[in-house]
C-alpha cells in the first residue's frame, strides 16, 4: 500500500511540475510586468534597472525556480484587477464551486446508479427502456443547452427556482461561505447542480448498465444463484460491487470533464465560483489570476485522481495484493 | 509449422462487410441517422447555394430587420426562420454555422485519428518501454479531459495574441486544439487491437515470410483494427462538434462575425429570456439533431461491429 | 422412492430465428446417496441438463416440457423464491472453472457465511464456525486465515476446495458437479476427485457428475448416462458401460481414451464432430459418424431398449436383440 501511495505521489508531483511550468510561462509571457509597475514617463534606463532588480533578465530556469519557491510558500502573485494576492481571491470562490460540484456528484450517484441497475436487470421493462431512450438523447444535448432551457422553464416560465447567483450564504467557522444551510441558498443551488448532473448522468447510466449486464453474465453470479441467495443480495452485493470497479475509474477520468462543465455552468448561472472567476480573468487578461487558477485546479485534480486510485485500491482486493508484492 | 491459406489472409473479408451492410439496411433508426448525417453534410457543402442571402454582403446585416420571428409567426416571408438580433437571416446563418461546425468537427477528428492510430500502432507493435511511456502520456492526457485542456489553451492563446488576431485564426486553432487533445482514445483502442492481432497466425506468417514491420503494421494489422476505429470516429465527431460549440459558447471559439452553431446559441441566449426564443432555440435544435444522429450511428456501429472499445 | 426423477425433459433455446432443442426427451432417476455420471463430448447437452435441474439454464434457454421431481416437489413448477430455497440447501452445484466461480471482490469467509445465513437463521458467529469447520473438512490448512482472504490469494485447487466446502455448508441431498476437475492441473485433479468421492460417500450425498472423461467417471460414479446431441443414448452401471459398451458412440468414446491405445499409436478418435443445435441430423443424430449406420438410422429415432443391465437407444443393438430372440424362439420350437 505504501509503495502504491508513493508511486502515485511521484506521478502527482510530476504532473504538478508540468502545470506550474505552463502557468509560469503564461505569467512570464503575457504582458510585460514592467509596464504594469512603472509610470509611462519612466526612461528606458529606469526600466532596465527595474528589470535587473526583479531578476527578469535571468534565464528561464532561474526565474522558474524563484517562481516555484514562492509558489510553495503560497505566493502566486497579485491579481491585476482585484489588487489582492491571487490565492486569496481564488480561495474565496472555492466553496461555491465545490458545493456545486458536490451536489451534482451526489445527484449523479443517487440517480444514475439505480437507473443503470434497473436498466441492466430488467432490460425489457418499459421504465428501463424509457431510461435508456432518455439517456441516449441526453447524451446528445450539450450541457449549455440543458442549462439554458432549465433557466427558461424553471426560472422564467414557471418561476420555481432562481437562475443566477448563490443567494443567501452563511459562514461556517469563519472560513467557508456555505449556501447549503439556508433555504434561499439551496434554491439557488438547485438549477446549476441539476444541469451539471443531467449533463454527466447519461454517460454513467449507460456505463453502469453495460458493466452490470456484463457482470450478470459471469460465472460467479451464476454460482451465487446456485447457492440460493436472495435476489437483492445477488444484484446489490455480488453484482454491484464488481460493476463499480470500472465506474470508479471512469469517474476519476470524468473529473476533468466536471471541471470544464463547472466553467460552463457557472458562466450561464452567474455562479460566483472559480470557473466564473476564471472566465472573467481571461476576458480581463488578468494573467496572475489565470496561472494561479491553473495551479489550484491542477492541484485539486491531481488530488482527486489520487483519491480515486486509493478508493479503487480499497474496493478491489487484487490491487492491494499487487502492491503487497512489490 | 504449416499454415492454411485461411490463416494467411486477413480475417475481415468482403463477406463480413456485406453482412453488416444488410443488417444496417434492416435497422430503420440507423438508416434514419445516416440519412440525417448525409443531409447535414449536403447542406454544409451546398450552403452558399442554398442560403437565401449572401452573408458576405454588407447589406446582410440590417438592424432594421432585427428580431423578426419565424415566417409562420410573423408572416414575413423574406426570412423563413426569422432573423437574429443583428438582423441577419437566421436560415442563412444556420446553414453557414452548420458548415463551420461540421468542418471543424471532421477535421479535428481526422487529426485525432491520425495521431492516435500512429501512436497506438507504435505502442502496440513495439511494446516495452516505448509502449509504457506512450500509454502513461495517454493516461495523463485523458485524465485532464479535452474540454479542460481546450478551454485553458484557448484562454491562454486569446490573452496572448489579443482578441483581434485570435478571431482571424479561430477556426484553425479550434481544429488544432480539439484535434490534439483527444488522441488517447484512438491510441488505446488501436493498441489493444494490435496486441490482440499480434497473436494471430497471419501476422506470424507475414513475419516469417520476411515482410518488414512497417508493412506488417499498415498492410496487415491496421485493416483489422478498422471497425473499432470507425466506431470511435463517429462518436468523436459528435464530441468534437459539442466541444467546439461549448468553446464558442464560452466566447473562446468562433467569433460572432463568423458564427458556428455554438456561438449562435450563445448569442441567442440573452434574447431567449427576452422573448425572441427562435434565435436560440433553432440553432440548438439543429445542433442536437446532428449530435443525436451521430451518436445513434455510433451506437449502432458499436453494437454490430462489436469491437472492444475502451470505455475510459 | 427416488430422490430425484427427471422425466421427458425437453429444454429449448429460444432465438429470433427459431426454436432450438437442446435437450430432447431426457429421463433418469437418482436415488439417495447414489453417484451417477453424465458423459458425452462438449455440446452434447450435459451441462444444460445439470443446470436445468435447478432451473439455472442461461438465457435464452428454458424448460419446454417435462418434469423434475425432487422427492415430492416438482421443481419445474416452482417460483423463484421456492427455487432459491432448494438451491444450495437441497441441491448444490460445483462449477467447472474455480477461477471464475468465486466472486473476486468478496472474501471467502463472507461468501461461505452468506450461503448459510440466507437459508437458516443463525448468528454470524455460528455461521462462521460452520464455515471454518467445513473448510477444515475439505483439508484446507489454517482455515481461520483463509476465511478472511480473497479468492485471488488462493490457487486453483484451493479454490475448488473452497467451492466444495461452500457446497457442503447446508448438507445438501444432491451435489451436481459440472466438470469439477477439467480446469485443474492433472496432479490436483485426482486429489479433488478423491475428496469429492469421500465426501459423498461419508455423508450419503447423491452426486451428479458431469464429465467428458470416462476415466474420471469410472473412478467415481456407480451409474453412467451417455449423452449425444441432447439425448441420452445409453444408460447403465458404470462397470458395464466401460466393459461392454453397447452404443457405437459409447464404444467410440471408450476407444478414444488415451489408455486404450498403445504408446506411439494414433488416438482412435471418433470421425467427425458433434452437430450444432441448428444442424441436428435426422433420425438417430449419431448416424453421420456411426460406422454401422443403416438406412433406417437416417430416418427414425431408435427407442430405448433394455439390453442386460443397461438401456440403449440404437437400432444396431435392437436388431441384434431381436435376432437373438428369434433364434431363441426357433430353438425352443
Amino acid at each position: 500500500m505504501l509503495i502504491f501511495l508513493l508511486r502515485r505521489l511521484i506521478q502527482a508531483c510530476f504532473v504538478m511540475i508540468i502545470i506550474s511550468v505552463i502557468s509560469f510561462a503564461i505569467q512570464g509571457n503575457l504582458g510585460d510586468p514592467i509596464q504594469q509597475m512603472v509610470s509611462v514617463t519612466a526612461s528606458q534606463d529606469e526600466r532596465n534597472q527595474l528589470r535587473e532588480s526583479l531578476g527578469l533578465n535571468d534565464n528561464f530556469i532561474n526565474q522558474y525556480w524563484r517562481f516555484a519557491k514562492k509558489a510553495v510558500q503560497g505566493d502566486l502573485g497579485t491579481s491585476f484587477y482585484y489588487k489582492k494576492p491571487v490565492l486569496e481571491v481564488i480561495f474565496q470562490k472555492v466553496p461555491a464551486t465545490l458545493e456545486l460540484a458536490f451536489c451534482a456528484i451526489l445527484l449523479i450517484i443517487f440517480v444514475a446508479t439505480p437507473c443503470g441497475v434497473l436498466a441492466a436487470i430488467k432490460p425489457k421493462n418499459p421504465i428501463s427502456r424509457l431510461i435508456m431512450i432518455v439517456s441516449s438523447i441526453g447524451l446528445s444535448v450539450p450541457i449549455f443547452i440543458v442549462a439554458i432551457f432549465m433557466v427558461y422553464f424553471f426560472s422564467i416560465e414557471w418561476n420555481v427556482a432562481p437562475s443566477f447567483g448563490r443567494g443567501e450564504t452563511t459562514e461556517i467557522l469563519g472560513l467557508w461561505e456555505s449556501g447549503l444551510f439556508t433555504k434561499d441558498g439551496l434554491s439557488h443551488l438547485l438549477l446549476p447542480s441539476l444541469s451539471l448532473a443531467i449533463a454527466l448522468m447519461p454517460i454513467f447510466i449507460r456505463l453502469i448498465r453495460a458493466e452490470m449486464m456484463e457482470v450478470l453474465q459471469s460465472e460467479y453470479i451464476r454460482f451465487a444463484w446456485s447457492k440460493g441467495l436472495s435476489t437483492p443480495r445477488i444484484y446489490f452485493i455480488h453484482a454491484l460491487k464488481n460493476t463499480m470497479l470500472p465506474i470508479i475509474t471512469v469517474g476519476g477520468i470524468q473529473a476533468g470533464t466536471l471541471v470544464a462543465y463547472t466553467i460552463l455552468t457557472e458562466t450561464i448561472f452567474q455562479w460566483p465560483g472559480m470557473g466564473f472567476l476564471f472566465m472573467d480573468a481571461v476576458s480581463r487578461v488578468d494573467t496572475p489570476l489565470i496561472s494561479a487558477y491553473l495551479i489550484v485546479v491542477g492541484g485539486m485534480f491531481v488530488m482527486t485522481n489520487t483519491l480515486v486510485d486509493l478508493v479503487y485500491g480499497l474496493v478491489n482486493p487484487t490491487v492491494r495484493l499487487a502492491s503487497h508484492g512489490i | 509449422m504449416k499454415y492454411n491459406k485461411k490463416d494467411l489472409t486477413h480475417p475481415i473479408s468482403g463477406d463480413r462487410w456485406n453482412h453488416i451492410w444488410s443488417g444496417f439496411i434492416g435497422d430503420k433508426l440507423a438508416v434514419l441517422a445516416l440519412l440525417i448525417f448525409l443531409f447535414y453534410c449536403a447542406i454544409s457543402l451546398l450552403a452558399p447555394l442554398l442560403a437565401p442571402f449572401d452573408i458576405d454582403d454588407p447589406a446582410f446585416m440590417d438592424l432594421m430587420n432585427s428580431e423578426i420571428a419565424p415566417s409562420w409567426i410573423s408572416h414575413d416571408y423574406r426570412f423563413l426562420l426569422g432573423t437574429d438580433a443583428q438582423g441577419r437571416d437566421l436560415l442563412s446563418v444556420i446553414l453557414y454555422g452548420t458548415r463551420l461546425s461540421l468542418t471543424i468537427g471532421i477535421c479535428a477528428v481526422l487529426i485525432q485519428a491520425t495521431l492516435g492510430i500512429c501512436i497506438g500502432l507504435i505502442a502496440g507493435y513495439l511494446g516495452g518501454r516505448i509502449d509504457n511511456f506512450l500509454m502513461r502520456c495517454a493516461d495523463i492526457q485523458l485524465s485532464f479531459s479535452n474540454m479542460m485542456v481546450a478551454i485553458v489553451f484557448l484562454a491562454i492563446f486569446q490573452s496572448l495574441f489579443g482578441i483581434a488576431m485570435y478571431q482571424q485564426l479561430a477556426m484553425v486553432i479550434l481544429i488544432l486544439v480539439i484535434g490534439l487533445t483527444e488522441w488517447p482514445l484512438f491510441a488505446r483502442t488501436v493498441r489493444a487491437s494490435v496486441l490482440a492481432e499480434k497473436q494471430q497466425e497471419y501476422v506470424d506468417a507475414a513475419r516469417v515470410m520476411g515482410i518488414s514491420s512497417k508493412r506488417i503494421m499498415f498492410r496487415h494489422i491496421l485493416p483489422n483494427t478498422l471497425s473499432p476505429i470507425l466506431v470511435i470516429f463517429t462518436v468523436q465527431i459528435a464530441n468534437a462538434i459539442v466541444a467546439e460549440a461549448a468553446l464558442s459558447f464560452l466566447g473562446l471559439g468562433m467569433p460572432s462575425t463568423e458564427p458556428s452553431l455554438g456561438s449562435l446559441i450563445a448569442e441567442g441566449m440573452a434574447y431567449m429570456f427576452a422573448g425572441s426564443w427562435w434565435i436560440c432555440v433553432i440553432p440548438s435544435v439543429t445542433l442536437i439533431i446532428l449530435i443525436l444522429a451521430m451518436n445513434l450511428l455510433g451506437d449502432w456501429l458499436r453494437d454490430h461491429l462489436n469491437p472492444k472499445v475502451y470505455k475510459d | 422412492m427416488n430422490l430425484l426423477s427427471v422425466t421427458n425433459l425437453h429444454v429449448n433455446f429460444h432465438t429470433k430465428a427459431q426454436e432450438l432443442a437442446a435437450l430432447i426427451d431426457v429421463s433418469f432417476t437418482l436415488n439417495r446417496g447414489e453417484r451417477i455420471a453424465i458423459v458425452g463430448e462438449s455440446g452434447a447437452g450435459k451441462s444444460v441438463l445439470g443446470f436445468s435441474i435447478v432451473n439455472l439454464i442461461g438465457k435464452p434457454g428454458y424448460i419446454h416440457s417435462g418434469s423434475i421431481r425432487l422427492e415430492n416437489d416438482e421443481l419445474t413448477k416452482m417460483n423463484l423464491r421456492q427455487l432459491q430455497e432448494v438451491r444450495g440447501k437441497r441441491i448444490a452445484m460445483i462449477f467447472q472453472d474455480p477461477m471464475m466461480t468465486l466472486n473476486p471482490v468478496i472474501t471467502i469467509g463472507a461468501q461461505l457465511v452468506e450461503t448459510i445465513r440466507s437459508h437458516t437463521k443463525i448468528s454470524y458467529k455460528d455461521a462462521r464456525n460452520i464455515a471454518i469447520e467445513k473448510l477444515n473438512h475439505v483439508q484446507i490448512a489454517s482455515p481461520e486465515r483463509r476465511f478472511d482472504q480473497y479468492p485471488h490469494e488462493l490457487s486453483g485447487g484451493m479454490r475448488q476446495r473452497v467451492i466444495i466446502a461452500a457446497v457442503l455448508l447446508l448438507n445438501p441431498d444432491i451435489i451436481i458437479a459440472d466438470e469439477p476437475t477439467t480446469a485443474l492441473d492433472v496432479t490436483i485433479q485426482a486429489e479433488i476427485l478423491q475428496l469429492l468421492l469421500a465426501i459423498c460417500r461419508d455423508n450419503g450425498v447423491a452426486l451428479v457428475l458431469i464429465s467428458h472423461d470416462l476415466g474420471v467417471v469410472s473412478k467415481v460414479a456407480e451409474r453412467t448416462l451417455v449423452m449425444y446431441a441432447g439425448r441420452i443414448v445409453e444408460e447403465g452401471p458404470t462397470l458395464e458401460i466401460i466393459n461392454d459398451p453397447q452404443h457405437p458412440y459409447t464404444q467410440g468414446l471408450l476407444n478414444a481414451l488415451p489408455q486404450m491405445t498403445l504408446p506411439g499409436q494414433r488416438l482412435n478418435q471418433i470421425q467427425g464432430s458433434m452437430p450444432s443445435l441448428i444442424e441436428r441430423p435426422s433420425g438417430c443424430a449419431f448416424h453421420p459418424r456411426c460406422p454401422y449406420a443403416k438406412e433406417k438410422c437416417k430416418k427414425e429415432q431408435p427407442s430405448f431398449i433394455h439390453s442386460g443391465v443397461s438401456s440403449v437407444a440404437c437400432f444396431l443393438v435392437e436388431d441384434m436383440i431381436n435376432e437373438f430372440a428369434n433364434q431363441d424362439q426357433e430353438v425352443s420350437k
